[in-house]
């Protein structure tokens, strides 16, 4: 039955596609191409099947073959030492990021691959950082072995130019861990050994053992304070030296006097002191610290073209082929590039056809042919035959590498947005002071005994815990509610920047535009079947993006094939062709000599067809807009500011005309640089500016703006450094996010209200003087907690609401 | 009462003790990845088939 149910499917083993009409059967097995049949033939000749068992179809399409000589460079010794964290004369160890892995499948093999190369010792996945650390003995097999293996099997690592230049910053929140753990239990124990006072046990109060449970307190307390807590000591002491009141100055002042006061009690055996609200206090605030660390771990939002370019490159030098790393490429070297490589400098075209795709610079999909002789800007990636270039600038000179390096750019100012948090602290400090004064004056006054005691009351309960615990759970929250919507933001502030911005920057090609699709139709005299099954057939032998177009659009042909004979491709002008003594040509209206009768629209591309010297029509080819995209412009058009900036000319100006408002900005021809300067003066004239884009052009615009979103078709892709990375599947719901933002700062002021409510209502014990140990003790955890539930609860319920999922 | 010396002695000793195993549970980095394990720990190895068939 099994058997035969995957006789039946119509998709491959392997890796689930559809199936093409001449199928690879192997092994009772249906495959697509000879890529996924040899890795399912691997696999079953090292009993390693149970792949296919622990999820459906979990292999990846293997349909475009990878160059042989592709890794050769790893063999490079200078690339080795690089690359690899750790070696000695035996085993060498080594961490990929691999963006292809996806499901629990992929764990498994990628565990067991030491069946697969002897060299291999251990491999080990951390499926939600996409990384894969391997130690192979390199006698046994080499980094290129292991990572053409890898290759083959469909999980290729990726190797770019970010790891050569200097092992990445693992990023450490042990520290926070550590101090969390200890604050921890100080905590709970503190509270253990404060039992009888809590309940007032009186043959506890006069016995040797309240002393003794006093100095213990003290004893578990002293790590609290002087590990645990010191980076709030730390931040204000900072933050003080440059002359701003922050949040962290009311923590370390209440706790600093906690500390002293019940060290004091300790020592003089006047009570029990305030240890464990002291403990309790940083072991909530930490717990705040650690969930706003918590981001998503997949994504890296710092990625520049370093992340993006290939590590070495071929260079052929006196007819022989080497590999070199590509810092070190030198003016006037010779290339070779050859299918899905990317061009690493800017460089001339020698040899070769090339159409290149600048799908990753500009956003633009099509590749773009280029002739002989012209220069071809770094970031471009070569799609066909091989090609022969000579380099005429330096990788760190090149056109776009530039971009980063521009003043603008290292400048990038910070935001102007300041978060509420910041702003409330100032005022909260300079209140909470003048009510700490104003009482000691007052007790001073009628009962100096109880001054002192007042003054470090005041500073003890009004110490702003609720409020530090607001923002870091309100904000760590939404930008996990975001994060299950497929809108990655970089860190927890960024929500506010969102809340706060009021102008918002589109770019047009890949962020409004879909990348892959355009529409295409038809004009003219009805094609019948065989003429069309003809122009299938012609444009079917071509490479040219719009001829694969048309040929995706012809029904499919039923005759089993045609002789095509004087086949004749004109770069930049058509093709022309014989099929059964009828002579077809396919191109511009130029190339066909035709005057176009109609006015000829500028909005689309148009490609001429003729049968037999008779002009039939034209294929129209637009591209297509996001879908819903008119609706979400009206609705973002109602709280903000819009511009359009586009790279094209403004072929596309009246169309985009109908879907924006008046008052939008349109741009068109905009350099990189010249969208960065835009949202520069537009940042100097005050405004707050979200800038939304795609692709390296848009890289200095959206690093530039005060929230830079970069929208991709595919997470595991390459996007620019960003504030958010957005996949394009959600950008109709941009309104949402926008709106759930202004929700969630919503839920940090009405949280603040609660904290304050509870800091009223503490005050008016301790301004009297009667602040009692065991009162600190539960209002601290329950204001705590409280907001800790509001402000989960609600950032929750308002992403429903905003039907974020 | 004296009894509570030593109660109180084991229950700090016990604390310590947890607070050391954390201590060692972070440096070994099961706090670097909170996902993959959940993964791994449903792999089973099945016994190799030649294997089996000789038994």
């Amino acid at each position: 039955m099994g058997k035969e149910t995957q006789l039946l499917t119509s998709t491959c083993f392997h890796c689930g596609d559809g199936l093409p009409k001449s199928v690879i059967p192997f092994d009772n097995k249906e495959f697509c191409c000879v890529g996924c049949k040899g890795v399912y033939e691997l696999l079953s000749k090292n009993n390693l099947c149970d792949y296919y068992e622990l999820a459906d179809s979990p292999g990846l399409s293997l349909k475009n073959p990878i160059s042989k000589v592709k890794f050769n460079f790893l063999d490079d010794d200078q690339i080795q030492r690089q690359l690899l964290q750790y070696r000695d004369d035996k085993i060498s160890r080594i961490t990929f990021h691999m963006p292809t892995m996806h499901c629990s499948s992929c764990i498994w093999l990628l565990e067991n691959l030491y069946k697969l190369n002897k060299g291999v010792k251990n491999s080990r996945v951390d499926f939600l950082r996409k990384q894969l650390s391997i130690s192979f003995d390199h006698h046994l097999s080499s980094l290129r072995e292991i990572v053409e293996l890898l290759s083959a099997l469909g999980y290729e690592p990726s190797l770019n130019l970010n790891d050569l230049e200097g092992k990445k910053k693992q990023q450490n929140s042990n520290r926070l861990l550590y101090q969390l753990g200890v604050a921890g239990f100080g905590f709970g124990n503190i509270m253990l050994v404060s039992f009888p006072e809590y309940f007032g046990l009186d043959s506890f109060s006069s016995s040797y053992l309240s002393k003794l449970f006093g100095f213990l307190n003290m004893g578990l307390a002293l790590p609290v304070f002087l590990f645990s807590a010191q980076d709030y000591f730390i931040s204000a002491y900072r933050s003080l030296k440059k002359g701003i009141v922050n949040i962290d100055f009311p923590l370390a002042l209440g706790i600093l006097v906690m500390f002293a006061r019940s060290s004091y009690e300790v020592i003089t055996h006047s009570g029990i002191g305030f240890f464990d609200t002291l403990a309790g206090l940083v072991f909530f605030l930490l717990l705040g610290k650690w969930v706003q660390q918590r981001t998503i771990d997949t994504l890296s939002f710092e990625r520049d073209y370093k992340s993006y370019f290939p590590l070495a490159v071929s260079v052929l030098h006196n007819t022989k082929e080497t590999t070199v790393p590509v810092p070190q490429l030198k003016i006037g070297d010779r290339i070779i590039i050859r299918n899905n490589e990317i061009i690493p400098a800017d460089s001339i075209l020698l040899k070769g056809s090339a159409q290149i795709d600048f799908s990753f610079v500009t956003g633009e999909n099509d590749p773009i042919e280029k002739v002989l002789g012209e220069v071809i800007y770094a970031g471009g990636r070569q799609v066909g035959s091989a090609i022969e270039m000579e380099v005429c600038k330096t990788v760190s000179q090149s056109y776009l590498t530039q971009l980063w390096n521009s003043e603008h750019f290292a400048k990038a100012q910070q935001s102007s947005i300041q978060s509420f948090q910041s702003i409330v602290s100032r005022y909260f400090t300079f209140a909470l002071l003048i009510i700490a004064f104003a009482s000691a004056a007052f007790w001073f006054w009628f009962d100096p005994s109880r001054s002192l005691n007042a003054f470090t009351a005041v500073l003890i309960i009004a110490c702003p815990c609720a409020l530090a615990l607001s923002s870091p759970f309100a904000l760590g929250n939404s930008l996990r509610m975001l994060g299950r919507s497929k809108f990655y933001l970089k860190s927890p502030d960024i929500v506010e920047k969102m809340a706060n911005v009021d102008h918002l920057v589109f770019d047009k090609t890949g962020t409004i535009t879909q990348a892959a699709e355009s529409n295409i139709s038809y004009y003219g005299e009805a094609l019948n079947e065989i003429q069309s099954d003809y122009l299938k057939a012609v444009c079917g032998n071509s490479v040219h993006p719009l001829s694969k177009k048309i040929a995706g659009f012809l029904p499919d042909s039923k005759q089993p094939k045609f002789l095509i004979e004087n086949y004749q491709e004109l770069s930049g002008k058509g093709i022309s062709a014989t099929i059964d003594s009828v002579t077809i040509k396919i191109g511009s209206a130029n190339y066909l000599q035709i005057n176009p009768k109609s006015v000829v629209d500028v909005l689309a591309t148009r490609v001429y067809i003729s049968i037999a010297n008779n002009c039939l029509g034209f294929f129209e080819i637009t591209h297509a807009y996001r879908a819903g995209l008119s609706n979400l412009v009206s609705n973002l058009a109602n709280n903000y500011k819009l511009t359009l900036l586009s790279g094209d000319n403004d072929s596309e100006r009246e169309r985009l005309s109908q879907v924006f408002p008046k008052n939008a900005q349109m741009l068109f021809n905009m350099s990189p640089s010249e969208k960065m300067l835009y949202i520069h003066q537009l940042r100097e004239s005050g405004e707050k500016v979200a800038m939304i884009g795609d692709g390296l052009n848009d890289a200095g615009a959206l690093k530039v703006a005060d929230l830079g979103i970069s929208v991709t078709e595919n997470t595991a892709h390459f996007s620019p450094g960003s504030d958010v990375i957005m996949d394009a599947t959600g950008f109709i719901k941009l309104s949402n996010y926008f709106n759930y933002a202004k929700c969630t700062l919503n839920v940090i002021h009405m949280s603040f209200v609660i904290s304050l409510l509870y800091n009223i209502f503490g005050l008016s014990f301790a301004v009297q003087g009667l602040l009692s140990p065991v009162i600190a003790a539960i209002l601290m955890p329950i204001s705590s907690i409280s907001v800790i539930l509001f402000t989960t609860v609600s950032t929750y319920l308002f992403a429903k609401k905003n039907q974020l999922f | 009462m004296k009894i509570m010396f030593l109660l109180i002695g084991c229950s700090m000793l016990m604390a310590i003790g947890f607070l050391i195993a954390f201590i060692w549970s972070v440096r070994n980095g099961q706090m670097e990845d909170d996902y993959t394990p959940s993964v791994r720990i449903l792999f089973e190895d099945k016994p190799i088939k030649e294997d089996s068939e000789e038994n």
